[in-house]
């Protein structure tokens, strides 16, 4: 695999067709993500990651069982989330789940960490929003701890304390998982990425760049202070949401209606002044690659680029296509493109294969320094 | 010496607008009485008016647009503020509380704060108290004493045996909003961020 990765990421919203007025069923719309992650690694995509929300119009509710499902239909794409809810769901059984699909996957697994954007999520699931940050770094600590030690004795603020436990099956090889932190504007999260030498993923595609170029220099100067590295060699990630057609003008003129009525976009800015704002991209596939090519510019050399193919209630077949435009015209270029002047010490996109041999070699940056100095400061 | 930075917010909506020219008149006087104290005054209007597009994207979409961007960081770097916005409806209007609603909600912490409001009857004057006040303190605020309510009546009417004359309320009110400043040294511009290392966040948790 080269050395960047490419792939993308769906939210699994049900939202209707507002040129044709129809809704698809829940059952369409698992069919459709299963099928839309097949195509990803048809056309030679590297990830495929999907969102977990528990309300509707959200199908994903349940990420293990879809992607141990597209497991068994594929046989080389990573299979990740975007977001798992750190805060909600009981690090127990996230350590167990995951560790389930990465054995039937054979290690092509990892996974985002998220804190999720629906409020009554956390007292639905018997926790309190106040908590959120506070929940995300304790249940964090005890899924980092499952699954790395064999037998966890645990006792923290949110959770039944365990003793003599250990989580089932052990991680595949003995290597975890590889994890994502992502975050729209939370500091502590991009410092817990780098007090873990974890990757940053840092979800852009609704706000402009310089709120992330803030994070992204923290995690990066972060991670090279807890001795995992450099700041070059940080694991980032980003996204971007793109419709393309082969005409710049047939792309705009097929997708306003999408962007004019879609939960996320419309009925705010302009689709020009969002396309300006935000990476959103709407045009031919080499305004895509420029657009994404840039964004090496803002954030420095980085492993994992996502994008949300499958918004605002675009029909399958029409994403199928898009699939193919991102499969053909567009990640080839950049793989090309992003390769150039990419310094040799910058990581690759974290692989399961890639793990386990520095695992192996005893080089891995598993192991956290134990500097605890004063407060620091980050420029504003 | 430095000096001082005063954003004016003001909510008016027509062209020219009374709301303004009381902001305006509230601001001249800051100014003068900060002047006589030897204190030099960098004043900023942000006329909500010209954002009234990007409020409504920013609601819409969650991030702000350049020039909304622009109007929050000058006021959250500000020295000092003038507020004034016109009484819709018993309270502040929408336009005035949607800008508020676009700034954080520590932005504001101990800052001086003038509250001013116009209506076309004096009968609305205590919405300053009521309704502009109690936002501000939410936002921990330290509002001067007197608000300024300048009803349609007052721009042509002198005080009477009960109350000041506007010019009066205006030169008091700027006078308390000089009185706050002039103990002050104007901000260091761009605080540092902190952030909590991660072994003390772990720590607060007792994991």
């Amino acid at each position: 695999m080269s050395s960047m990765q490419f792939g993308i990421f769906t939210v699994g919203d049900v939202t209707p067709d507002p040129t044709t007025g129809r809704t698809p069923t829940e059952h369409e719309r698992i069919k459709a993500m299963v099928a839309i992650a097949r195509k990803a690694e048809e056309v030679g995509l590297d990830v495929f990651a999907t969102g977990e929300h528990h309300n509707p119009p959200f199908v994903p509710s349940s990420p293990t069982t879809m992607l141990g499902y597209i497991a068994a239909q594929t046989d080389r794409i990573i299979l990740s989330t975007s977001t798992t809810l750190i805060t909600t769901n009981d690090p127990v059984k996230i350590a167990e789940d995951f560790a389930m699909l990465q054995h039937l996957a054979e290690g092509r697994v990892d996974l985002m960490m998220g804190r999720g954007n629906t409020g009554p999520v956390y007292p639905w699931f018997g926790q309190d929003i106040r908590q959120g940050i506070p929940l995300a770094i304790e249940n964090y600590a005890l899924l980092h701890q499952l699954w790395r030690e064999d037998v966890v004795d645990w006792q923290g603020r949110f959770r039944t304390p365990l003793q003599s436990f250990t989580a089932t099956p052990r991680p595949l090889d003995g290597v975890p998982p590889f994890v994502w932190h992502g975050s729209i504007r939370s500091p502590e999260i991009a410092e817990q990425a780098a007090y873990y030498g974890d990757g940053f993923f840092a979800n852009n595609i609704f706000w402009p760049k310089e709120h992330f170029q803030k994070l992204i220099e923290l995690y990066r100067a972060r991670y090279a202070h807890y001795g995992h590295g450099t700041p070059e060699q940080a694991y980032v990630g980003l996204g971007g949401q793109v419709f393309m057609r082969k005409n710049s003008q047939d792309a705009v003129r097929e997708f306003r209606p999408y962007f004019d009525n879609a939960p996320v976009y419309g009925h705010g800015p302009s689709l020009e002044e969002f396309t300006e704002q935000t990476p959103l991209t709407v045009g031919s596939p080499q305004e895509v690659i420029e657009k994404t090519l840039a964004f090496r510019e803002s954030f420095g050399d980085y492993q994992r680029q996502l994008f949300l193919m499958d918004h605002a209630g675009l029909p399958l077949k029409t994403v199928l296509e898009q699939l193919d435009l991102l499969g053909e015209e567009v990640v080839p270029v950049l793989r090309e493109e992003f390769a150039k002047g990419r310094p040799a010490e910058v990581p690759d996109g974290p692989t399961h294969a890639a793990r386990v041999a520095a695992a192996a070699a005893g080089k891995t940056s598993e192991k956290t320094s134990e500097k605890t100095d004063e407060k620091v400061e980050v420029a504003k | 010496m430095t000096a001082f930075k005063l954003v004016v917010v003001s909510a008016g909506l027509s062209k020219p607008s009374s709301t303004r020219l009381l902001a305006d008149r509230l601001a001249e006087s800051t100014v003068r009485q900060l002047g006589a104290t030897g204190r030099t005054v960098e004043v900023a209007v942000v006329e909500l008016r010209d954002l009234a597009t990007e409020m409504a994207n920013n609601f819409v979409t969650g991030f702000p647009g350049a020039a909304l961007r622009e109007a929050v960081r000058a006021v959250t770097e500000a020295d000092a503020l003038i507020a004034v916005t016109p009484i819709f409806t018993a309270s502040y209007s929408g336009l005035f509380k949607s800008f508020f609603d676009a700034i954080d909600h520590d932005a504001l912490t101990g800052k001086p704060v003038l509250i001013a409001a116009t209506g076309g009857t004096p009968r609305h004057s205590l919405a300053l108290e009521h309704a502009v006040r109690p936002l501000f303190a939410y936002l921990r605020a330290v509002v001067v004493p007197t608000a300024v309510y300048a009803a349609t009546d007052d721009w042509g009417a002198a005080g009477d045996r009960h109350t000041d004359g506007l010019p009066h309320r205006i030169d008091r009110a700027a006078g308390e909003l000089a009185g706050l400043l002039a103990g002050r040294g104007p901000e260091a511009p761009g605080l540092p961020e902190q952030v909590v290392p991660f072994a003390e966040q772990l720590a607060a948790l007792r994991v």
